[in-house]
């Protein structure tokens, strides 16, 4: 999975790579299912904040998703009484989530490697 | 198959993202007021927080997409929904493209009619025509020569044209056909449609297979699919013969052009042809085309050598007869003598009307241009709300392809009416030519391919406005004239565009003018008023030896109608359908009469004593014939101009001079006559002799020139009684000689008529492209003209504001289109004749036509630009 190699619209933040904000979607799922405010919500308060994702751009995300059947939507109503679509993993999307996290890990190991030589990456 | 269920689901899944994305703001926007904002600022700082919804949900949307075709399906409604906003523009385009398109479609459904499409017959890519280099035609000895003798054919058949008259028990006529060898079928591959073709099996010496073959369209015609008429006798010459089988009705012979009526065999050559000759004479030229398939793993070199070797060793073996010969191979469908001019034509009316494509390309191109600057608005503002620079330009794409698509298919349209009506026209009664041009899958693919590229050419046009576009610069100022005094490619376009038309203008008055010149031009020949009877007395079965007696009395016959000035007789006359003898002629001093030593190969004529003063020919010099230079008396001649220059030296003293016939006989001049035309009006000129009937072996087929004032209809009536007097049961073809001429203007008068067509077609696209440019910058500069008004501008300041770009521009590009055109106008020369583009008048009226063009295209700008009220104007801002 390359990274995308694009000019930086602010210095503090960036773009993330392809297929990330998925990895990140299907891994909270893989908690809990959700929708799409709650999916936003969880990824921020996770992130601490340090991804600012546009909200908007989870959806086109989602919908790929869907596309692929690693989730299924569903409408329904929420703890608190609103009409929400809710988002649950599927088993082909665990293992696509699975595959993705390693070779994302090997990605990440090697990344590392690169900008500080010498140093062993921290596991 | 499960994207069939999706396109259902659709709409479903676009109505829930909708729903999930205003839910999803919603939320947001409540969460901001719990946490103390106003619901203001609340839904203000959603909304920054989401990001553009519309971009959101087209953005998921495309994720569900069949990528490209349903985006298209969706630029296309929105380009018809732009179009419909604007019908004259896309009217003119659409317009203008089908001119384009339909002219380029009818040019190539005539090329590939012409000169690509195979003959109709298995194998046909296979099937080669051999041609003797010097265009010359082989004589049936020499074919069986050739075919015996190569290594590189599996088998060579020959074909010939010949004239009959067909008596099938009712009216007797004459009609056009085939002389073929027995193996042509069998070369060819054609199977019967009814009976048997016949096969060399079927040729056992000379006049030895009286079987005559039809073709289906004569068998529908004249027996009306009657199947009974198999191994029926008819009358060939009145010579009996027995219909063997028709040929299927998708065969229509070798050539293109001439669609037979009959296929007898070569080998009764002298039962059914009544010119001088016979077939098994070397020398003589009675075989039109020679054509096989190659031998398995032979290339056409090695063919060519193989028939050169053969031709070398006939060389040495017949030198008085067979020249040395040298071959090429060709296609089939047109015989060379015919296939270059017509291939040359073709190519350049080809060239033209991709010229005539490419100016409405251009005209268009500068369409689109102006009609994006108009749009620039509605582009920055799509730019600013988010939309990609592709994304317009493919919208704008679409939009052009949409229009060139539609012009193609009405282009299309139109060419194929036009094709079919061609294809049914029968230029000539009496002969069976007609140029087969049904449009086939190659016609519609080129159209089709013609309108996408055009699409793209004039659609990328306003790309670069489009990249360059600075969005936040636009929307401020508004999309308001610039007044740009660079030269933009919009410019360049239109004097490129003027250009090419000036070139068509210019080539078209040329062809024109020439035709015109060339229809009053001098042939050496009166044709007016002279009426031509054709008649054979061969086929009407007059011995040789009766032949002259009964032309001395038909001629008498004729002279006595009252209203007859006079009567003459010969062999064929000069720019007749018939064609004409050429006879190869060696100086006085020449020993040695090998064709390779002829002083020339000039055309021969067989005349009566009274035939000059009735064709209308002047004798310059000397005598003309009587009746006593017969066999007895001493050979003469009359000569023609070129003749005495070319043959005896000068013209001066040409009288009294001899020359020699191919066997040798002296012939003495006894006068010389004026130059004229023969074969063709465009013919450079030839030199041409003439020799008294009395002393030729008796013609079968004889022409009588009868020149009179009396109306024509009258007169014909009169001589075919006169004719049925001394004979009733003779065939005669009777034609004012002016309409007999139209055979051979027809080249002339087609060119013409063609390139008339394109410059019409180059003078209504300039008009478009000059009206289009000055309407546009007159509706650009109306603010700027309105203030000169106001300011005191006089009449015609404001015009040269308004239009003075567009002259210029007119001027420039009328100038490049006149010289190039007389360039290319060189070319026509050969095939009008008379077409020089160094006529005063031309070059005037090119100039005319240009400034007229000019002033019908600048008129309504102008007008709009004068009636301009600064009052109005001002006041809108």
């Amino acid at each position: 999975m390359p990274v995308v190699d694009r000019p930086m619209t602010e210095t503090t933040s960036r773009d993330l790579f392809p297929g990330a904000l998925e990895m990140m979607i299907l891994e909270s799922l893989r908690r809990q299912p959700a929708h799409g405010y709650a999916l936003v919500q969880h990824i921020q308060q996770r992130s601490n904040n340090l991804l600012q994702v546009e909200e908007g751009s989870l959806y086109p995300a989602l919908q790929r998703l869907l596309k692929a059947k690693l989730v299924k939507a569903e409408w329904g109503v929420s703890s608190t009484n609103r009409r929400v679509r809710t988002y649950q993993i599927t088993a082909s999307g665990l293992r696509h989530l699975e595959q993705q996290i390693s070779s994302f890990e090997r990605m990440f190991e090697g990344i590392t490697l690169v900008l500080n030589p010498g140093k062993s990456p921290a596991n | 198959m499960n994207w069939i269920p999706g396109i259902f689901r659709r709409r479903k899944l676009h109505d829930d993202l909708s729903e999930e994305i205003r839910l999803h703001i919603e939320e947001r926007v409540e969460q901001l007021m719990s946490e103390g904002q106003s619901p203001q600022e609340a839904r203000r700082r959603a909304c920054i927080a989401f990001g553009n919804p519309a971009l959101v949900e087209e953005r998921s949307r495309e994720v569900w997409q069949w990528p490209t075709l349903e985006s298209i399906l969706a630029d296309a409604r929105f380009a018809l929904r732009q179009l419909r906003k604007s019908p004259g523009f896309t009217f003119a385009a659409v317009f203008t493209l089908m001119l384009a398109i339909g002219a380029n479609a009818v040019v190539f459904g005539v090329l590939n009619a012409l000169i690509l499409r195979p003959v109709n017959v298995p194998d046909a890519e296979s099937l080669h025509a051999i041609n003797q280099t010097n265009d010359q035609w082989a004589s049936y000895p020499e074919y069986l020569d050739l075919r015996a003798r190569n290594h590189t054919f599996s088998d060579i058949a020959a074909m010939a044209l010949s004239q009959v008259a067909l008596d099938s028990g009712k009216d007797p006529s004459r009609i056009w056909g085939f002389e073929v060898t027995g193996n042509y079928f069998g070369v060819l591959g054609v199977h019967p449609y009814l009976g048997r073709l016949f096969d060399p099996s079927d040729e056992r010496g000379m006049n030895s297979a009286p079987y005559i073959v039809l073709t289906y369209a004569y068998w529908h015609r004249q027996f009306h699919d009657d199947q009974g008429v198999v191994g029926h006798m008819v009358r060939v010459n009145r010579h009996p013969f027995t219909i063997l089988g028709v040929t299927p009705p998708d065969f229509r012979g070798t050539f293109i052009f001439f669609a037979p009526n009959f296929y007898v065999p070569m080998v009764n050559h002298d039962q059914i042809y009544s010119g001088e000759g016979n077939l098994n004479e070397r020398g003589g030229r009675g075989v039109i085309q020679m054509l096989g398939h190659l031998r398995p793993g032979v290339s056409e070199a090695q063919a060519v050598a193989d028939l050169d070797t053969v031709g070398a060793a006939l060389a040495k073996t017949y030198p008085n007869t067979d020249g040395h010969e040298s071959f090429a191979l060709g296609r089939p469908s047109l015989p060379e003598v015919l296939g270059r001019p017509v291939r040359a034509f073709v190519a350049a009316l080809m060239l033209l009307a991709g010229l005539i494509l490419l100016a409405a390309c251009a005209n268009l191109g500068s369409l689109f241009a102006a009609r994006a600057s108009d749009r620039s608005r509605e582009v920055a503002l799509r730019l600013a709300l988010g939309s990609s620079r592709t994304r317009i330009l493919r919208q704008l794409l679409t939009e052009a392809l949409l229009i060139s698509l539609a012009g193609g298919a009405a282009g299309l349209a139109a060419s194929i009416v036009l094709l079919r009506r061609l294809d049914t026209w029968q230029p000539f009664s009496g002969v069976p030519i007609h140029v087969p041009v049904q449009p086939d899958a190659n016609v519609y693919l080129v159209a089709l391919l013609l309108a996408v590229v055009s699409g793209f050419l004039f659609g990328i046009v306003p790309v670069r406005q489009v990249f360059r576009a600075n969005p936040y610069e636009i929307v401020k100022a508004g999309s308001g004239a610039r007044a740009g005094r660079r030269i933009t490619a919009r410019d360049i376009l239109l004097v490129t565009q003027i250009a090419i038309c000036g070139v068509l203008v210019t080539a078209s008055l040329v062809a024109v003018r020439g035709l015109a010149r060339s229809l009053h031009g001098n042939f050496g020949i009166d044709p007016n008023q002279v009426l031509l009877v054709e008649t054979d007395l061969k086929i009407s079965g007059y011995s040789p030896a009766s032949i002259p007696p009964t032309q001395r009395r038909m001629i008498d016959a004729l002279e006595a109608i009252p209203g007859v000035e006079r009567v003459g007789l010969v062999s064929f006359p000069p720019l007749g359908r018939g064609g004409s003898w050429k006879a190869n002629v060696f100086r006085d001093e020449s020993r040695d009469l090998r064709p390779a030593n002829a002083a020339a190969n000039s055309f021969k004529y067989a005349i009566s004593p009274d035939y000059l003063r009735a064709a209308g020919t002047t004798l310059l010099e000397g005598r003309g014939f009587t009746w006593n230079d017969d066999k007895g008396a001493p050979p003469v001649a009359l000569v023609n101009r070129q003749f005495a220059v070319s043959i005896l030296g000068s013209p001066a003293n040409a009288v009294g001079r001899y020359f020699r016939a191919a066997d040798g006989t002296r012939i003495e001049v006894v006068g010389m006559v004026e130059d004229g035309k023969y074969l063709s009006v465009a013919e450079a000129q030839q030199p041409a002799f003439f020799v008294p009937v009395t002393q030729q072996d008796p013609l079968g087929e004889q022409w009588m020139l009868v020149r009179s004032a009396r109306d024509p209809g009258q007169l014909a009536k009169s001589v075919r009684a006169a004719v049925r007097g001394l004979d009733a049961g003779m065939p005669l073809d009777m034609l004012m000689w002016t309409r007999e001429l139209d055979f051979s203007m027809f080249p002339a008068r087609m060119a013409s008529l063609s390139l008339g067509v394109l410059g019409v077609l180059g003078a209504m696209l300039s008009i478009t492209g000059i009206f289009g440019m000055a309407a546009y910058s007159v509706s650009k500069r109306l603010k700027e003209l309105g203030i000169r008004v106001a300011l005191g501008a006089q009449r015609k300041e404001v015009l040269q504001a308004a239009l003075g770009r567009a002259v210029k521009m007119l001027a420039l590009g009328s100038a490049a289109g006149l010289l190039l055109g007389i360039l290319a106008s060189r070319v026509l020369a050969s095939i009008v004749y008379q077409a020089t583009p160094r006529d005063p008048l031309v070059l005037a009226g090119v100039v005319l036509a240009m400034l007229l063009l000019g002033l019908v295209a600048t008129w309504i700008p102008a007008q709009r630009a004068l009636s301009v009220d600064p009052l109005i104007l001002l006041r809108e801002e």
